[in-house]
């Protein structure tokens, strides 16, 4: 699977966009999508919650587990996907794009994101 | 275990197909090939795919084989006809389950025993050590089979196309040996899906040929492989238990609700068999003042209940525990089957939650089964 170049990665298998004034997209990788299976429901963030990189700020119930979400940087949640929210297969069918999470006012970012090609290597190994 | 995980002979052919594989009780099994969910729709729908040759087959034979059983098991296995099979189960002398079993009869003095992956090695041991004084010979054929299933409302247009054996003569928990796609097989109406479908026993160096020509003959009516994942959700809807969930050794076939499958009225070996005495007590218990009873709960929410979540009552106290759950394809809703104290057990009473990770979420108790096919 590709991981697209423009996006940076966490350890925690989310992605985030390039920042436009600040604000940042997240979703999980295709990696992520496909190791959880079928995701049947999404907890996400509430708008205007503070988050906290490496900290828990959702669920992701798959048929066969729940997982945490993780926020990847620090910030304030400035929109979460509806879409998703309603149809949580967005997740599995178009996770770097449609199956976006939330958007996030970015205040401060961790030393250890990695680029497309360093995750690539993180999830090979 | 430190063991690497054992591979069926469909290995090569799972992994070329995309699969995710997972280990399953030291197996490395098919989780599933693409989506669970579509996989499950297809068994409900059309039909589905199985490698099940992790379950362990061990043989009986000899003039006593019967009596051996009817001891050893707590089913009435001698009064088996000769192509008929049984859903069964074998306790410890203390009524707890060691395993659910099914057991075919082969012919008058043959047996097949098909045990749990997980719980093989226990039964052979069981059996073997029951077996003491009885002239019956046990033999494990765990590497002697390969199992392929084919279930779902097609499989039986499927099947009809590969082989002259008399599908239509061969009712629900019969088996028959016959040829398959030219395939030497033990083809058996059984299933753990709630569908209509089959089981067919192998030899392992057959089992690919069989894969592919049932692959090909199901293609146009949409058949689909399917992994272990799909077939956990198509039987917690059929209301089936699964050993280690809702049947563990701690757990009799009375407190599951299944005591029907204990036969007291058995006349061989004066009727005694291991668990006997046990068993009769766990009866009474359940007739009179049963502790906990097995129910099914639907989700009117969408957070899913899983195996150990508490079920708690209006109040937040402790009146159950959820043995398996998840979301229902066929329902559209989060199910669960859950051991419930029997003041909160009868369908329909209010205020039953299950503790979601410290959020109390309100369920419905219905009986079991959630989903029964339509015949």
């Amino acid at each position: 699977m590709d991981n697209p170049q423009q996006l940076r990665y966490s350890k925690e298998h989310e992605w985030l966009s390039a920042a436009e004034d600040g604000v940042s997209t997240v979703g999980i990788t295709e990696h992520a999508a496909n190791a959880l299976g079928d995701v049947v429901f999404v907890q996400l963030p509430e708008v205007g919650a503070t988050v906290t990189a490496g900290e828990s700020c959702g669920e992701l119930e798959s048929t066969k587990s729940v997982s945490d979400l993780y926020a990847p940087v620090d910030g304030e949640i400035t929109e979460v996907n509806e879409d998703v929210a309603s149809d949580p297969s967005l997740v599995n069918s178009a996770p770097f794009e449609g199956g976006w999470l939330f958007k996030v006012k970015i205040t401060g970012e961790p030393e250890d994101l990695l680029t497309a090609d360093e995750y690539t290597a993180f999830t090979a190994g | 275990m430190t063991e690497a995980p054992r591979r069926t002979a469909l290995d090569a052919t799972h992994r070329a197909l995309g699969a995710t594989m997972t280990d399953f009780a030291g197996w490395d099994m098919p989780l599933r090939y693409s989506s669970e969910r579509d996989e499950h729709v297809a068994v409900r729908t059309r039909a589905g795919l199985f490698d099940l040759s992790h379950m362990g087959e061990i043989t009986v034979t000899g003039p006593r084989a019967a009596d051996l059983l009817d001891y050893a098991l707590v089913g009435n296995i001698g009064g088996v006809a000769t192509g008929r099979a049984r859903y069964t189960m074998i306790c410890a002398p203390d009524g707890g389950i060691l395993d659910d079993l099914i057991v075919y009869r082969l012919a008058d003095q043959e047996y097949m025993v098909v045990a749990n992956a997980s719980n093989a090695q226990v039964v052979l041991d069981a059996l073997t050590e029951r077996a003491g004084g009885f002239d019956a010979a046990i033999r494990d054929d765990r590497d002697a089979y390969a199992l392929i299933a084919v279930q779902g409302p097609e499989s039986p247009g499927i099947l009809k196309g590969l082989t002259d054996a008399d599908l239509d003569g061969l009712k629900y928990y019969a088996g028959l040996p016959g040829k398959v796609a030219g395939v030497d097989a033990l083809i058996a109406r059984t299933g753990y899906t709630g569908e209509d479908g089959f089981e067919l026993f192998v030899r392992p160096a057959d089992a690919v040929a069989l894969w592919e020509a049932l692959t090909e003959a199901g293609a146009s009516v949409g058949l689909v492989p399917c992994g272990l994942s799909c077939r956990d959700t198509l039987r917690l809807e059929a209301g089936m238990p699964l050993y280690g969930h809702e049947l563990t050794s701690a757990t009799t076939p009375f407190d599951a609700g299944l005591g029907r499958v204990v036969k007291f009225d058995k006349t061989t070996n004066g009727g005694d068999f291991v668990g006997r005495a046990a068993l009769a007590q766990a009866a009474e218990r359940a007739e009179t003042a049963p502790p906990r009873k097995l129910v099914g709960l639907i989700a009117e929410g969408r957070r899913v209940p899983r195996a150990g979540y508490p079920v708690v009552a209006a109040d937040g106290t402790v009146i159950g525990e959820v043995t398996s759950g998840a979301p229902s394809p066929t329902l559209g809703k989060p199910i669960a089957i859950a051991y419930v104290d029997a003041a909160h057990a009868a369908p329909g009473t209010e205020g039953v939650r299950v503790d979601i990770r410290g959020s109390h979420e309100p369920y419905e108790v219905v009986a079991l089964p959630f989903y029964k096919r339509q015949k």
